[in-house]
Order: C-alpha cells, then sequence, then structure tokens
C-alpha cells in the first residue's frame, strides 16, 4: 500500500468509527431537534468512509468489515466512547472537525483526480459539520465540563494528525502542542481497551455466516 | 399560532415554510424548537431538507407571524366576485334580439 | 344545539380543526393523549432499532438504518410539537412517558435478537403502523393531519429497505432464510395485537370526533390483506395455523389474548422496564446541556 492509500485508510477508519460513535447518540442526544441533526453528521462520515474505501478496494464493505481488529488503522479519538457525555461529545466534534479539515486540505491538492475531487466532495459536506461544532462551541464556551473535555482530549487531536500537520492545528486553537510523552499511547494503532469488544459487535452479524450477501 | 408565549416549552419556536421546487410557493412545514436563529437554521435544515425535499427554507420566529381572520361580508358584497354576475337569461335575449340563437339540440 | 353538538357534526361532516379553534375539553384531552402516544412510540421505537446500527452487516444497510431510525426521531419531535402547541409542554411528555404514566405501541415493548428482526421490523412493523398513518391524513384535527404527510413519505423508504433486507436474506443461505422464518415466528403475535383490540365506532370517542378515521379492525384487516401474500410468497410461513382469508374477503386469524396487550401496554412489556430506564438515565445525564442552552431562550 502506497503513503497516501494508508493516509486514505487511516482516515477511513476515522470517520467509519467516529459515525458509529456519533450515531450512539441516536434516540438519546440532549434534545430532539439535535437528535436528527447528529445523525446527519454521522451518516456524512460513515458516507466518507463507504467513498474512501471504494477508491482502495473493489470490496469497499470487505475493507470496512473484514480485517482484523489490529488491522484497522483509527485513531483513539475517533474510537472514544462518550455517550452520555454531550461535554465530551461536542469537544470531540470541535477538534476532530478542525483536524480533519488540515488533512482534507492537503488531499484536495493531491496529484489524483479521483483523490483530488472525493477530498473537494468531503469538504463541501464537513463545511456543515463545522459550522454545527463552532455553534455548540459558541454555546458550551463557559462550561467546565466542556472546557475540561478540551484539555482532556487535545493529545488526542494533536495524535491523530501526521507530524506535518500538528502544528497548524496548534495555531488554530491558540494552543501548545502537548509534550511527547503526553502522545505516548495515543498513537494510531494503539486502539482504546474497548476495541476489540467494539471491533466484535461491530463484525457479529457479518461474520455470522460467513460470506453471505446481507 | 399555539401556545407561543408559555414560558414552560422547550426554546424559542421557529417556523418552517419549505419550496419544494423553484418556482413553486413557499408552504409552513413546520416548526422547531432552538435556542437561537443559528441552531434553528441548522436544526430546520436537517428536519425539512435533509433528503433533498426542499431547495429552499424560510425560518421565522413564531413571534414575528401576526395571524389574521377575521374577513367580514355582511352585505354581500358580490359586485366585485364573478357569483356576482349571472349572464344566462340576458345572453339568452339578446342572441334572439339578433337571430343568432343556437338550435336547442346543440 | 349545544357548542359542542356543533363541534361534533362540524367534524364529522369532515371539518378541519385548527390550533387556534374552540374544540371541546374532552375533544384536546383524547386528542393530547392520542397524539402523545404516537409520539411516544416513534421515540421508543428507536431503542430496539439503534443497536444494530452498530452490527449492520454492510455499509449501506449501516447507512440506511440509521436514516430510518434518525426518520423515527423526527418524527417524534414533529408529533411532540403539535402536542406542545395544544398546550402540553414536550418536558412533561417525556416525563409522563418516562414514568409510565403514557403508553406506547405494544411492539417497542419486545426485544431484538438477530439481523432477521431489523428486516421483519423494518417491513412488517413499519407496514403495519403506516396504514394506521395513512387513516390519519384525514385526522379531523388538521395541524396532526398536515404532519402526517411527510411522516408517510419518508416512511416510504423504510419499508422498501425493509423488504431489500428480508428478500436479500431469502435469496441467501439456509441459515439466512432462517433468520427471517425465526423472527417471523417471535414478531407475528405482537404485529397482530399492533392495531388494537375490535371496538365498535360507535363506542370509541376518537372515531366519534374524527381523531382516527378508521377502526382497529378494519386496520388489521388492511395488513393481512397485503401483507400476507407478500409473506407467503416468499416461501414464508404465518405462525397461525387459523389464519385464512374467507370468501367473503375477511381475514380469520387466531384471535389474540388481548389481557396479553393490555399487560404490555401498561408497562409490563419483556423490554418496557428497561428501555424506559435507559431513557430516563439519558435524560438525567443530559439535563444540564438543556438547561445551558435554554436558559437564554425563554
Amino acid at each position: 500500500m502506497s503513503a497516501q492509500e494508508q493516509l486514505l485508510l487511516q482516515i477511513a477508519d476515522d470517520e467509519l468509527v467516529l459515525g458509529w460513535r456519533n450515531s450512539e447518540w441516536t434516540g438519546i442526544a440532549p434534545v430532539l431537534e439535535e437528535d436528527v441533526a447528529f445523525s446527519s453528521i454521522a451518516q456524512n462520515e460513515i458516507g466518507h468512509a463507504r467513498a474512501l474505501y471504494q477508491l482502495l478496494s473493489e470490496d469497499a464493505d470487505a475493507l470496512a468489515f473484514d480485517r482484523r481488529p489490529e488491522e484497522y488503522s483509527c485513531s483513539p479519538l475517533a474510537e472514544l466512547r462518550f455517550v452520555p457525555d454531550w461535554g465530551r461529545t461536542i469537544a470531540r466534534h470541535v477538534l476532530y472537525e478542525a483536524a480533519d479539515r488540515l488533512r482534507i486540505e492537503q488531499l484536495k491538492a493531491s496529484d489524483d483526480p479521483d483523490v483530488a475531487g472525493l477530498a473537494g466532495k468531503i469538504d463541501r459536506e464537513e463545511v456543515y459539520h463545522r459550522l454545527h461544532a463552532e455553534m455548540w462551541a459558541d454555546r458550551l464556551r463557559e462550561e467546565p465540563r466542556y472546557r475540561e473535555a478540551l484539555d482532556e482530549l487535545w493529545p488526542y487531536a494533536v495524535a491523530m494528525l501526521e507530524p506535518d500537520l500538528q502544528e497548524g492545528l496548534a495555531a488554530h486553537f491558540g494552543r501548545d502542542l502537548p509534550s511527547n510523552n503526553l502522545l505516548q499511547g495515543l498513537e494510531r494503532g494503539s486502539h482504546v481497551e474497548d476495541w476489540p469488544a467494539l471491533w466484535e459487535e461491530m463484525t457479529m452479524v457479518r461474520r455470522s455466516v460467513a460470506g453471505a450477501t446481507w | 399560532m399555539g401556545a407561543a408565549r408559555d414560558p414552560r416549552r422547550s426554546g424559542v419556536i421557529y417556523e418552517v415554510f419549505r419550496q419544494e421546487r423553484k418556482g413553486q410557493a413557499f408552504e409552513h412545514a413546520g416548526s422547531v424548537a432552538a435556542p437561537d436563529a443559528a441552531f434553528a437554521d441548522a436544526y430546520a435544515h436537517e428536519q425539512y431538507g435533509r433528503r433533498g425535499e426542499s431547495v429552499a427554507l424560510w425560518v421565522v420566529p413564531r413571534d414575528a407571524i401576526r395571524e389574521i381572520e377575521d374577513f367580514p361580508d355582511e352585505l354581500g358584497k358580490n359586485y366585485h366576485r364573478v357569483d356576482g354576475y349571472s349572464l344566462k337569461v340576458k345572453l339568452k335575449e339578446a342572441r334572439e334580439r339578433a337571430g343568432t340563437a343556437a338550435p336547442p339540440d346543440r | 344545539m349545544s357548542r359542542e353538538q356543533e363541534f361534533l357534526e362540524y367534524v364529522q361532516a369532515g371539518g378541519a380543526v385548527e390550533v387556534d379553534d374552540w374544540m371541546p375539553d374532552e375533544y384536546r384531552q383524547k386528542l393530547i393523549k392520542f397524539i402523545e402516544m404516537h409520539a411516544n412510540s416513534e421515540l421508543m421505537g428507536v431503542l430496539p432499532e439503534r443497536e444494530w446500527i452498530l452490527r449492520a452487516p454492510t455499509l449501506q444497510r449501516k447507512l440506511a438504518l440509521t436514516a430510518k431510525v434518525q426518520d423515527e426521531v423526527g418524527h417524534a419531535q414533529l408529533i411532540y410539537r403539535v402536542v406542545e402547541d395544544l398546550g402540553k409542554p414536550r418536558e412533561q411528555c417525556l416525563a409522563d412517558l418516562i414514568s409510565g404514566k403514557s403508553k406506547f405501541h405494544n411492539v417497542f415493548h419486545y426485544p431484538t435478537s438477530t439481523w432477521g428482526d431489523v428486516g421483519v421490523i423494518a417491513w412488517l412493523v413499519d407496514a403495519a403502523a403506516i396504514i394506521s398513518q395513512k387513516a390519519l391524513l384525514k385526522c379531523s384535527y388538521a395541524p396532526y393531519a398536515r404532519i402526517m404527510k411527510k411522516i408517510c413519505w419518508e416512511e416510504s423508504f423504510h419499508i422498501l429497505h425493509g423488504r431489500d433486507v428480508i428478500l436479500t436474506m431469502m435469496l441467501g443461505t439456509d441459515e439466512q432464510r432462517g433468520l427471517v422464518q425465526e423472527a417471523l415466528d417471535r414478531w407475528w403475535e405482537p404485529l397482530m395485537m399492533f392495531h388494537g383490540n375490535p371496538i365498535d365506532a360507535k363506542d370509541d370517542p376518537v372515531v366519534q370526533w374524527r381523531i382516527k378515521t378508521q377502526g382497529n379492525e378494519e386496520a388489521r384487516q388492511q395488513f393481512l390483506d397485503g401483507y400476507v401474500p407478500q409473506i407467503r410468497e416468499l416461501g414464508l410461513t404465518v405462525p397461525d395455523p387459523k389464519l385464512r382469508k374467507r370468501d367473503d374477503g375477511v381475514w380469520e386469524y387466531t384471535e389474540p389474548d388481548w389481557d396479553v396487550l393490555r399487560s404490555v401496554v401498561t408497562g409490563h412489556g419483556p423490554m418496557t422496564a428497561e428501555r424506559l430506564e435507559f431513557r430516563r438515565m439519558s435524560r438525567e445525564e443530559t439535563a444540564w446541556v438543556r438547561h445551558a442552552i435554554l436558559a437564554e431562550a425563554a
């Protein structure tokens, strides 16, 4: 797999897992109208994952679901389970959208027209995500829960990006980059504790009848 | 308009009007509860447009809308309506006078 | 003629009632209760299905299921807004739902076990619901009739999605076909109870006021007429040996135990307590958010 393909797979895995984490709020979001809106964001993310997997493989479903848990390259930030904590959910949303924007921006400049084209489409959908994140960030600005969550998740957000984009993220948030020992254990490949259980559940139906069409 | 001013309800109510296709009228579609206009826009956008069912929306605080329902017509003002004009009899007489009356079985 | 009598004749003649119109207290109360139960059902219906979003075996199914469940939450929003405009605030509705004071439809008190359930629910439970919902398009209370249009439009993809899931499994392996039949076996009885026990129209105020324009038995017959052929043509067996269509077009079936329906709907279903507790806990955990964003709103 080329370096670019690896990056695309990382983004796809992030979006797949984050899409699922966000869809965990379906039916139990703080406000009904927000429930509907947030679900659209989750669907977009799963849709982005699908489009990226389709770029990488003839069989996007196989790529999405048939790997061993250790073969997934999602970042811990996407994997963390926050329901029913809305403060941390929004903190992650704000951090993730900003970080994702930086790497999508990079992909938009790709030599490969398929990659650049898809990055453009993803970017246009994520305009709405960013507006939504900013809207909530504005409302929760003074909330201790939210501020603490931002502090807690900051190293995770940094660890999500390649080193060349980390400065950009720090500049965007007006924060300092965490020291290396704070980033230890947060890099891709070091999955969160309940990742194996999450993988089990995510693949249980698919594995129940091997090779079946669903 | 409903209970617009009850403080127990969930936030400010915004009415949503949707246009299904360019050229069509905006029709009232429903309402969302939201803390402010930005949230109302986001919520209306998803509730009334996530499936491409609308090309445009108007989002308006309920308090900005006034309803008018009282249209008295006590003295039968049919002079400026189509139902105030029955020309059948006069037309028949005019045709007879001009000799242009159509045979009855046509 | 009393004002109540005038109103009754007005709605029975097909008259539409708007939110600020005068209405008898009894009409308002029955209306709120009826509509609130619908909203509660949409919201509770989300819970059995949401677990399967994670477990969906393909990306398309994951997306479709998320969108379906999103619609249900959206329907709850639409309907609670109608209730609120009639005078009962959303917070009160949700509190009554969680405390068990208000009801939701029987089918949402049952567990789901397999992907077969996902298909059967989207195909048959939604089909049963849409029959009632189409009848509500003619509800005398206009704001509710109007939102039913959007609801019916959105439900149309749910049924197609459900049928697609089922058809794919029926074209698959013996194991997959087994999942579908097994799910059907478990869901048939709740489905037969869904439209409620038969009540004479003249004894049903909700029908008299034209809040409901279709009797329970009529809805059930419509469901059987539409869906038993669809079930059988796939080679599936409906688990009721007495089920048959008479020469006069009426479906005969094993009479459900209406005491079971009553028991379930009054809060004694297999999953009732767990799901209400889940709702209660989520609301409690997110109460601070509502205070944070609504503090300046009123």
